[in-house]
């Protein structure tokens, strides 16, 4: 008797019934987008914190630097001794003094600077004034040397190499980058989803044998069907999940943006500005235009179809290890030491990912690591954007489909046994004898 | 074919640990039949066998005379000793959902849940979740849930734990009724006097050994010791119970009667009449009591475990 259709609906309902299973489909969006909120808030009213800056300039070649910016002012301060400036400036509660002491010798201007300041100014502070000053510092000692500013301006060159294949695809940095995000994307989104819904399936296995209702479950179906139930059941409760996540987020997101509008573009002026120029500027555009091309250029269908192998493979071979591992237990504190073995490779394959696909998607390393089947579904997904031939894609998944049968024969051989041991923690040596039983 | 469910030499390891050393049992049909014996004796894991839940290692299992197969499940109900119903989940729901894994179409189901709800007066349960059921409520919907299907042969272990004594007993008529319909049933505990209120069959098993098994009065007649409650009134009470021990084995009794003076267990020889003894009473005093004693069912546990 096939009851898997049976026990997915149950299973499915009872999640997504569940009080918190809803709270926190609709809570999570919610509380991201608040936290985003919160961030773009906070920073907003550090950047509000203003400052005032006394600049004593020995030599007084450098006065005309400060520009007053954003919360950020400067005065300069003429005719004082070092001694007397610092007094004021901290009799004045100002945030600091910058002291530019001149330099004895002619081809130096400048020998010592200095920021005397209670606070803490962020580094970013100190590498902007550093700036500043060394790029006038460079511009009057060209200027002593007989240099003409405004040729250099002009000799100043700005190239992007273009890449092109030899069938005449033009592909640029920028499609490297596309490639990248879509590969990480796909690749981090698996990893959460085993993570979050791999816990979720152990968790109800877990809750099965502590109501005990278990055994009277078994005497009706096969364990194997269980569990199969169970892992197909959650992980479309855990997909409805995510969906509504998705979407309810780019809503929330977009709603925040229309409402908060003002105070966040106010915050991206910098960028927009940039964009802006950039739109304006022929080579920019073109850039843009390429970008579209080379998303119209990835291997979309590939990526598309190669993402639900990948990703449903790759799920059920974790899942299938997570039952097993809440069938070995009675609560989820003693899960700690089963759980090890399952998170590292899938760490691995995250890292892996990271570092090698980046470096070289079809170098040794990832090549290998996207064929070994505990890290295949990551490592392959984020290698396919920069195109994999198909029998890479077919093999690695005809390994991971094998893997897949294997692990479900082996967690459902430690389910059979484990769901009906109550009491005491199992030891490794003693899930190795459930599989023999 | 008499038997409805027949063991043949079934026997289980788990690793070194044995749990059932060739166990053979015949479960005759439309009796009720008392899985007895210790804690950790195998009775579960005999149980388990015949729910298909684990495999026997070698033997066969036969379910009116066929082989056991995954497809006899609907002809199984099991009331196992751990309880357990989806706590969150609503008993209506719950039970129509155990009813379809045991092969009920969910029109089928819900009728007979109806008849069973209204039978056991529990009809606004139906949206009530089974955390908020009390143990005893929770026990009735697992009964009604393993006996819905009909089937053919019932499992209980251990029916009564958890309910009071007026719904242990509503239950008790409740399997008699299942069994005048037709059903037989397999009934494991430790509670003695149910097993002499119920059983008409049982099997003892010990350290995974079958030690013992029959009719229950078969075993009765077996376990008996030729012994005889005796109550005696007389004037002499000491030269009539010296008399009686000088010709025959006297143990002390403690039965409840009206003012006897003498009160006595006596054993026979086997070879011995009781006819001969009650003459040789009537000849010393005037008997007002006169029973053998047939051994209990939990003299006779006991006394199997003991022995063996």
């Amino acid at each position: 008797m096939n009851h898997l259709p049976l026990i997915t609906k149950r299973e499915y309902l009872n999640k997504v019934r569940n009080k918190s299973f809803i709270i926190m489909t609709f809570l999570s969006p919610l509380i991201m987008v608040a936290l985003v909120a919160v961030v773009v808030y906070l920073s907003q009213l550090n950047n509000d914190k203003e400052r005032h800056i006394s600049v004593l300039d020995e030599t007084g070649m450098l006065s005309d630097i400060f520009e007053d910016k954003d919360q950020t002012t400067y005065s300069i301060l003429t005719g004082t001794s070092l001694e007397i400036a610092k007094e004021l400036v901290e009799s004045k509660e100002e945030f600091g003094l910058l002291h530019i002491q001149k330099s004895d010798e002619s081809e130096n201007v400048v020998s010592n600077i200095s920021f005397y300041t209670n606070d803490s100014p962020s580094i970013g502070m100190i590498s902007g004034l550093e700036r500043k000053i060394e790029k006038k510092l460079s511009d009057i000692k060209l200027k002593n040397d007989g240099v003409d500013i405004s040729m250099i301006k002009a000799a100043e060159t700005n190239i992007t190499i273009m890449q092109e294949t030899f069938s005449g695809e033009k592909t640029s940095k920028l499609d490297g980058y596309l490639k990248l995000g879509f590969g990480g994307a796909a690749g981090y989104l698996l990893f959460m989803f085993i993570i979050i819904y791999g816990n979720m399936i152990m968790r109800s296995i877990i809750e099965e044998k502590t109501s005990r209702i278990i055994e009277v479950i078994i005497s009706s179906v096969k364990p194997i069907q269980l569990m199969l139930g169970k892992i197909i059941g959650t992980s479309l409760a855990g997909i409805t999940q995510f969906t509504i996540w998705v979407v309810l987020g780019s809503v929330l997101m977009l709603v925040m943006t229309t409402i908060f509008g003002i105070s966040l573009s106010e915050l991206q002026t910098p960028q927009q500005e940039i964009v802006n120029q950039a739109m304006q500027n022929p080579d920019v555009a073109n850039e843009m235009q390429r970008a579209v091309q080379s998303f119209l250029n990835l291997p979309l269908i590939n990526l598309v179809v190669a993402f639900l192998f990948f990703f449903v493979g790759g799920f059920l071979l974790y899942s299938s290890l997570y039952a097993a591992v809440g069938a070995a237990v009675d609560n989820e504190t003693d899960t700690q030491q089963f759980m090890m073995p399952i998170i590292m490779p899938l760490i691995l394959a995250v890292y892996v990912g990271i570092f090698t696909v980046i470096d070289d998607p079809h170098g040794t390393v990832s090549t290998v690591f996207s064929f070994i089947p505990f890290t295949s579904p990551v490592v392959m997904l984020m290698r396919i954007p920069f195109g994999v031939p198909l029998w890479q894609q077919i093999l690695s998944f005809v390994i991971l489909a094998g893997t897949f049968v294997f692990t479900v024969w082996f967690a459902a051989k430690i389910y059979r046994v484990g769901i009906l041991m109550y009491g005491k923690k199992p030891s490794y040596k003693e899930l190795y004898k459930w599989i023999k039983y | 074919m008499n038997n409805l469910l027949v063991a043949d030499s079934v026997s289980k390891h788990y690793g070194s640990f044995r749990a059932l050393n060739d166990v053979s049992i015949a479960v005759p049909k439309g009796s009720i039949f008392g899985l007895l014996g210790p804690n950790g004796a195998g009775k579960t894991t005999l149980i388990r066998i015949v729910n298909q839940i684990t495999m026997p290692d070698t033997g066969r299992v036969f379910l009116d005379g066929e082989n056991l197969r995954p497809e006899h499940i609907k002809n199984i109900g099991y009331l196992p000793e751990e309880r357990g119903l989806y706590k969150s989940m609503k008993v209506g729901e719950q039970a129509l959902y155990l009813a379809q894994l045991k092969g009920m179409t969910k029109q089928d189901a819900r009728k007979r849940l109806n008849y069973w709800f209204d039978k056991l007066d529990i009809g606004d349960w139906w949206n009530k979740k089974i955390q908020e059921l009390s143990k005893g409520q929770a026990q009735k919907i697992q009964f009604i849930v393993t006996v819905l299907h009909r089937p053919k042969l019932l499992i209980f272990d251990e029916p009564f734990s958890g309910f009071d004594p007026i719904n242990a007993n509503l239950i008790k008529d409740e399997i008699l009724q299942l069994r005048e319909d037709g059903a037989t049933v397999i009934f494991s505990t430790h509670r003695m006097e149910s097993v002499e209120e119920l059983c008409d069959h049982i099997a003892l098993i010990h350290k995974s050994n079958k030690v013992l098994d029959g009719k229950l009065t078969d075993i009765k007649r077996q376990h008996k010791t030729n012994t005889f409650e005796v109550g005696l009134q007389t004037d002499t009470i000491d030269s009539v119970t010296n008399a009686i021990k000088e010709k025959f084995k006297v143990l002390p009794a403690t039965f409840k009667n009206l003012n006897d003076d003498v009160k006595l267990n006596i054993k026979l020889d086997a070879h011995d009449n009781p006819n001969d003894l009650l003459r040789f009473l009537t000849s010393k005093a005037e008997v007002h009591h006169f029973v053998e004693v047939i051994p209990s069912a939990n003299d006779i546990f006991i006394q199997t475990v003991k022995n063996n």
